[in-house]
Formats: C-alpha cells, structure tokens, sequence
C-alpha cells in the first residue's frame, strides 16, 4: 500500500527532525559559549584567566583568575571518583551477582531512590549533618569544606555508576563464570578476575557519566564548600567552577559578567576533554578484545 | 483608582506583579503581598528572592515589575534610569551560636573580626576558640550595608560566603564558633543576636537610631517602562499609610 509506506516515510522524517532539535542544541550552546565567553579571555588574557590565583570580581580593583576554580573542581570530582567508583563497583557486583530475590528489588529501588534526590536536598542536608560532622571529627572551626563536597558528590554519583556497571555485568555472558569456576576458582575470584574485566567498557562508560555529574554540580556543593575563591585544600572553604558561575551570575554585569561566560566555556571545554579521553579508552579497550 | 481598570482587564488573563530581590525583605515583603491580594483578589503577587543585586538587575532589564534592594541605589545604578523609594528601615543583626557566652560587640571589634585581626573569640570575652566569619556573596544588599557601616569593605576575609539570609542562620546555628550578619526581620531563636555598641536591635532602637547598624528596604523601578496598573496599584498599597503594622509585625520600621 503506497498509503503505508508514505507514513514510513514521513515518520522517519520526523525522528531525523527531533534528532536534529538535539544537535542543534548543542551547536546553539556551543556558538553561544564561544560568543560570550571569548570577548573576556582576551580582555583579561589567557594566561592571566587560566593561571591567576585570584578572583575579585567586585573588587574596586578587579582581579580574574580561575585557577582556584579548576583546581578545585578537578580535585573535587577525582576525590568523588576516588571515594565513589570503589563502593559503586563493589555494590554494582553484589546486585548483579549476588543478591537474588525481594534483596534484589530491594535494593534496587532504593538505588532509584537517591538517582531521584533533587540536588539541594543533598545540600542541605550536607550543611545541616555533614558539615558540623567534619568539623567535629577533625576539630576544625569549621567543616564547610572541599571535603565535605567530595563526599556529598561521591554519594550523588553512586547511582549512574552502579546502575550503568551492574547492566554491563548482568550482560557477560554466564559461561565465562562458568568456565573460570571450572578450571577452580571461587566466585568471588570469578566476578573480580573475569566478570569486572568482560565488563570494562559498560563500567568505564559509567565512571564517564559519575565524572560529569560530578563536575556539572552545583547546587549541593554551594551549600556545603564554603563558597569562598581560595586555592583548594581538603579542609578550606572553597569555590568550584559550576559554583563560580552560579553564585554570581544574577547579579553580574559588564567585564564580571562576560568573564562569568567564559568560566562556562572553560567547564563545557573541561567535559568535552573528558568524554574525548574516555572514548579514546573504550576504543583502545575494543581493540584489544 | 487603577482598581477598577485591572479588575476588568483581568477578565480574560490574571493581573500580575512580580517583584525580585532582597532575600533579606523575604517577610515584609511576603506580608505586604499576601495582605494586597486578599484586598485584590483578581490580582496575582509574585517575589522571586535573588539578592538585591540580581534584583536591581532584574529590573533594569525588564525582568520583573518591582525591584527590591536591601541597599540604597548608587550613582551609576541612578544614572542608568532607576529610582528608589524607601519602603521601610531594617536592622542587620549580629549573631552566633546559642552556645556562644558574648553578648556584644563594639563596631570596632567587628571591624577587626571581620577583617581578620581578632581571629580567637577568647579575646572580646569568648571561649578559646577560632571565629568562624560566615557572611554572604558580593551581591548581596546585607553585606553592603554591614561592611560600609563597619568600615571594612573589601577587607573581610570570610570562611564561607553563602547567597541567602536562610543559609547563614542556618550554618551559624550548627556552628558554636560562627559569627555573621542577617536581617533582623529574618533572626529568630535559633540564633543568639549581640548588642553592638550596647545596644540590642529593635524596631525602637532602630527608628531612634541607637542601633547603627541598619539599612533601607527600597523599591526599585526603571524610569524606561511605567508601571502596569496592577503593579502600580501594589506600589501605593505599600506605601499607603494602613501598612505600618504589617510591616512593623515584619520586623521592619516603616519609613512612611
């Protein structure tokens, strides 16, 4: 019927136009970043904006250096994934291996459960336990702290990271298990030693999405880091890309505002960097399969 | 009156007002809304609480109706076509933790905590302990106001700048050690207040001016656009003589 295969047609039409809204989108954000965020890095220069270890937007004497930024957001998201991939790993193998039954059900939707948790209730719940917590473990003044984020982000990315890993573990095949329980070992050396490894891609691909998670956040980690431009330490008050941009972007204006664009720029370059190098890992990864 | 007017446009679309800005003003502000809607019901009352520097630049680019700052315009925000009315007086609260045994400081002293030079509590009379100096981001009307009455603008060294007045209290209440500044429309018992200078802000003491630590609450709009009516008529009923008590049950002194 030439009625059915117009409607083929024209269907398909319409997933490339909805596909297209997307890319567009991206073209849109990155044309707009350029735009706006480039005027400032040359006023300021590249390597003043980059390198400089002082930001005073609002200084009579203004100052615009984003070192402290990126350091502390590089920091914060490889504590995050230093802290997190271990345990989301680790949970990732128990809920695809080992819990069977209502556990299994269980568990998993309490992992839902905190993928779901909007980010200012991390925060402020954060700010509220956490923060007076650290401040009394480690007798300090105060426990707002690049701390304090590291762990508030670490349990923000558990979620992606133990759902993408325990679907690439649920797919190995079962007769690689079997086969290494056949030559002896136990199933613990079996799921460490051959189920990890045959997964590696769906894991990394999750440590992918924990990483950019972690560095896009904002709302959480303004309520529990302090906010104040310091160059990072683990127990100081710091301030993070994302948190630069928000905490002074609605009342920006001329020079500051401009310089707030090209932060943004840095942070969408920074994402860009990451997912290139991790698909460049899962290339090489395939390769050797 | 512009009543009549609004009511019959909103026949077809709800008349609105939005206004954005101090999060200190979130009280007088939220009460003066509320009792403008019950005597206008046909309009809808809208505050969006950004700091009064996002809502002076939301006004100025035409992003809400009425802008609210904590802090009075200066002259470059003047001479860009934006006016201010004063709607009431507010008193910037010094507070720390319930737990904390001062309870008052001279402005000096707060000088010299905040800019760093008195780092231990012990020496105005506290425990041995560090001060932590909490206070707020650049924007922000309340820091405006207490680091230009204090003396000590650009020169306070804080350990953490938060973006709302809810934020500081909250923190400082969590922490014996924390020292900051919020309205005093926004204090309650969470936190302890201090005399500054000996004296304990208060609608008294701030209308006589023995608490000197206090700023205005002002209305911001552009001189580029007219108000719209049901904007406009929000505008009079804030400033109309009946609002005192509601702004006095604020915690703010009116300014009328």
């Amino acid at each position: 019927m030439p009625s059915s295969k117009t409607r083929e047609v024209s269907i398909s039409a319409l997933l490339l136009a909805v596909t297209l809204v997307c890319v567009a989108a991206v073209l849109l954000i990155t044309v707009y970043l350029m735009w706006a965020g480039l005027p400032a890095i040359s006023e300021i220069g590249l390597g003043n904006f980059l390198l400089g270890k002082e930001w005073a937007s609002t200084s009579s004497n203004p100052k615009f250096g984003i070192l402290p930024f990126i350091l502390t957001s590089v920091y914060g998201t490889f504590g995050a994934i230093l802290i997190g991939v271990p345990i989301g790993i680790g949970a990732a193998v128990f809920l695809s291996k080992i819990a069977k039954g209502p556990v299994k059900r269980i568990l998993t939707s309490a992992i839902d459960i905190l993928a779901g948790i909007p980010s200012v209730i991390y925060g402020l719940i954060g700010m509220l336990t956490l923060v007076p917590g650290i401040r009394k473990l480690f007798g300090l003044p105060d426990g707002a702290s690049l701390l304090a984020a590291i762990i508030v982000l670490a349990v923000m990315i558990l979620p992606s990271i133990i759902k993408l890993s325990a679907v690439a573990l649920d797919s190995v095949p079962k007769e690689y298990e079997e086969a290494s329980l056949a030559l002896g070992s136990t199933p613990m050396e079996a799921y460490l030693h051959v189920s990890i490894p045959a997964a590696r891609s769906g894991i990394i691909a999750s440590i992918v999405l924990g990483i950019g998670r972690a560095i896009g956040e904002a709302m959480a980690i303004m309520m529990v880091s302090g906010n104040v431009a310091n160059m990072p330490s683990l127990f100081g008050s710091v301030r993070f890309l994302t948190t630069a941009i928000a905490s002074e972007m609605s009342y920006s204006s001329g020079l500051q505002r401009q310089a707030l664009f090209s932060i943004a720029l840095v942070l969408f370059a920074f994402i860009m960097i990451v997912n290139a190098l991790l698909h460049l890992i899962l290339k090489k990864g395939k390769k050797h399969e | 009156m512009g009543m009549s007017i609004v009511l019959a446009g909103g026949a077809k679309e709800k008349a609105s007002v939005s206004t954005d800005g101090s999060t200190s003003m979130e009280k007088v502000i939220g009460a003066l809304g509320e009792a403008f809607m019950n005597q206008n019901p046909g309009i809808k009352f809208t505050y969006n609480p950004t700091g009064s520097g996002s809502g002076i630049s939301a006004v100025k680019e035409g992003r809400c109706d009425i802008g609210l700052s904590s802090r009075a315009l200066n002259d470059s925000e003047i001479a860009e076509g934006l006016n201010q009315t004063v709607l009431a007086y507010d008193g910037i609260s010094i507070v720390v933790n319930n737990s904390n045994p001062v309870t008052g400081l001279s402005i000096e002293q707060l000088a010299l905590i905040f800019t760093g030079k008195i780092a231990n509590w012990k020496e105005v009379g506290g425990n041995d302990q560090t001060i932590v100096v909490i206070g707020r981001e650049a924007g922000s009307g309340t820091r405006d106001g207490f680091e230009t009455i204090t003396g000590t603008k650009e020169s306070c060294l804080y350990r953490q700048e938060l973006t709302s007045t809810g934020d500081v209290i909250a923190s400082i209440s969590q922490n014996p050690a924390a020292i900051g500044y919020a309205s005093l429309s926004s204090v309650k018992d969470t936190v302890k207040t201090l005399k500054v200078d000996g004296v304990i802000p208060s609608e008294q003491s701030i209308a006589d001016e023995t608490y000197k630590i206090q700023r205005p609450f002002i209305m911001v709009t552009s001189n580029a656009r007219t108000l719209s009516p049901s904007a406009q008529a929000f505008f009079d009923f804030a400033m109309s003589a009946g609002t005192e008590s509601i702004i006095s049950n604020a915690g703010a002194v009116d300014a009328k």
